[in-house]
């Protein structure tokens, strides 16, 4: 109790020196110009997302929402090809993680065995290509062979094991399921498959729920897999779309208007387009961002044990 | 006891290889499904890269093409197309590890000075949150701010009575787009490594040198700085290894025709020639010198920053 107040009183009773003043003034400005050019973008985009399409392209919308409007969130859901990719890379995902899962968790547990009489080489099967890969040319080459191509294996197989989650989970399997439990199960009649399944896996929610946020928003955002071997747009996952979008702006607008009613319209779709826009990254985003607070812990444990040995 | 174990392990593996693999069958058979995938999507492509000395036609296949040898390289090294995505590469990727190494190291030692506990914990969610927003809505945004007509950076430049630019349309800012977006996408994530290390640092130490009198600054300098150092290096290390490997994503998403001077680099250029263009072995050959590039500034480095400071990846 003593030693307690003895503490408190430093705390409060030590006046920081002139300099130390200065310098946590410095920092508190410093960070709170950080935090302001992360959040402002992204704050800048939600309030646009809901504001009146007119306001936000003559540049009016920029502290709050300005005429409260939701069309563009409507206009969203009522495009086919939108709605089909969002379906589309939820498909992918769920059935990516799986395959992802099904291929890392394994293989890292049995890496993480020391009596494993194959660690060696197949940890040095694994490490060559994190640093020399056949590139483009000749994965695709392969893929097409193997018969993948505009299908949605092909998104999913080649990438099935991330070399660097699966470091991450040997390692926490490595530090948490220790050798001496599966001797005293082994003991009772216990075979590897079974400890791994029946008592391993079940002591590794932590890293379970780590891969599947890993490997998840890797898929829910990749769209490079997708732009070289998918080309049947029915099968364009969500990214892709958007792509054409946000980007190339493919949707604009390529009839020529004449007459002034027919400018008029082009210019109410054009800004419905660019109301679009807000609500459609709002929309891809939110799978991710809805998670983000919870999962942030686990996300940052898991660069945590990557960093044990990375 | 342990002695007698490790005789009976060696023996075996000196005696019985059989013996071994039926003990760890099961192990083996976690393995499996990964080493098999890995080695069609990874292996036999590394095999596969031979097409880049053959002259690909889709009729003999990979095996069948006539052999050529170093013909695209050679045909690579004199177009003009050589010195231009291998300088815009460079470039890119020499800015932006210039730029984005160093921030997150001093975001995550000012986050760990901070006194306010749980401002800081805001400051840290809100920094991490970009890192998990894909590329595309990522450039979409960036495209909707600098936008002529809508984007606020040009409202602002408008505000103050200034004529509105065409960021995109302007080669010349495109660079620092891409690395200064970047930045602002990734340091609050990458300082989370840095961060970690920093926590793990025993309090005694701070508190030993705050009785002698140092001020918030000496103890960064002395006591914070040095500890990350070694994970700093690594982390420099292993970025130097893929310094020709920007990634394909954002750069391809960022470019339009008239910044395609600055904005073409290899990995956008390999594409290009193989997909679309159809040219296979070209663009093989392309990639192979690539990644062979890589490999010595990987093997380059690392052997530097080990003779340097000790430091080093293997």
């Amino acid at each position: 109790m003593k030693k307690t107040n003895n503490d408190f009183e430093e705390k409060t009773s030590i006046k920081r020196c002139k300099e130390d003043v200065i310098f946590d003034t410095v920092l508190f400005v410093v960070l709170t110009i950080i935090l302001l050019i992360v959040a402002y973008p992204l704050w800048w985009v939600i309030i646009s997302s809901i504001s009146d399409p007119k306001a936000v392209s003559s540049g009016l919308v920029i502290w709050h929402p300005i005429g409260f409007n939701l069309r563009g969130y409507s206009e969203v859901f009522e495009d086919d090809s939108i709605v089909r990719s969002f379906l589309n890379s939820i498909l992918y995902t769920v059935c990516g993680v799986l395959v992802n899962l099904a291929v890392t968790l394994p293989t890292a547990y049995a890496l993480s065995r020391d009596k494993f009489s194959g660690k060696k080489i197949v940890t040095l099967f694994y490490v060559v290509t994190m640093f020399f890969s056949g590139g483009l040319i000749p994965t695709y080459l392969v893929v097409r062979d193997v018969g993948l191509l505009d299908s949605m294996w092909a998104l999913i197989l080649p990438g099935c094991l991330s070399v660097y989650n699966m470091i991450v989970a040997r390692t926490f399997f490595k530090s948490n399921i220790s050798e001496e439990l599966y001797e005293a199960a082994e003991i009772d009649g216990c075979t590897q498959g079974r400890f791994f399944f029946q008592i391993a896996l079940p002591l590794s929610g932590a890293i379970t729920a780590i891969m599947v946020l890993y490997y998840g928003v890797g898929h829910w955002n990749s769209y490079f897999s997708a732009l070289i071997y998918l080309s049947d747009k029915d099968k364009y996952p969500l990214q892709l779309v958007l792509r054409s979008i946000l980007i190339s702006n493919e949707a604009a607008l390529q009839q020529a208007a004449t007459t002034a009613e027919a400018r008029a319209a082009l210019n109410a779709k054009k800004e419905l387009i660019e109301l679009m826009k807000y609500s459609l990254i709002i929309i891809s985003s939110i799978p991710v961002l809805v998670l983000y607070p919870f999962i942030q812990k686990h996300f940052v444990k898991g660069v945590m044990i990557g960093s044990v040995k990375g | 006891m342990a002695t007698k174990v490790n005789k009976v392990g060696s023996a075996a593996k000196k005696g019985n290889f059989l013996l071994t693999l039926k003990k760890d069958w099961s192990l083996w058979m976690f393995c499996i499904p990964g080493i098999i995938l890995t080695f069609i999507f990874s292996y036999v492509p590394m095999y596969g890269v031979q097409i880049a000395f053959r002259r690909f036609n889709a009729k003999d296949g990979i095996w069948g093409s006539k052999w050529v040898g170093l013909q695209y390289f050679e045909r690579f090294i004199n177009s003009p197309y050589f010195g231009r995505t291998i300088s815009n590469t460079l470039i890119l990727s020499l800015y932006g590890l210039i730029v984005s190494f160093p921030i997150p190291i001093i975001l995550a030692l000012m986050l760990n000075s901070f006194r306010h506990k749980r401002y800081r914990k805001v400051i840290q969610t809100v920094t991490y949150a970009p890192n998990f927003i894909s590329t595309i809505v990522m450039c979409g945004m960036l495209l909707l701010f600098l936008s002529p007509t809508v984007g606020i950076i040009n409202t602002v430049i408008k505000m103050f009575g200034g004529e509105a630019v065409n960021f995109m349309a302007k080669k010349e800012y495109w660079r620092h787009l891409y690395v200064w977006s970047g930045v602002w996408q990734g340091m609050g994530w990458s300082s989370v490594i840095y961060f970690a290390a920093l926590s793990g640092i025993s309090p005694e130490l701070h508190e030993a040198a705050k009785c002698d009198g140092a001020t918030k600054f000496q103890l960064i300098k002395y006591i914070d700085f040095p500890s990350i150092l070694p994970t700093a290096t690594i982390l420099l290390i292993m970025n130097c290894g893929s310094i020709l490997s920007i990634g394909f994503e954002k750069a391809f998403a960022l470019q339009n025709n008239l910044n395609l001077s600055v904005s073409e680099i290899i990995s956008t250029y390999v594409y290009k020639v193989g997909l679309i263009d159809n040219n296979m072995s070209y663009s093989a050959a392309i990639g192979l010198f690539n990644t062979i590039v890589n490999m010595i500034m990987l093997i380059t480095v690392n052997k530097i920053s080990d003779k340097m400071s000790g430091n080093s990846l293997f």
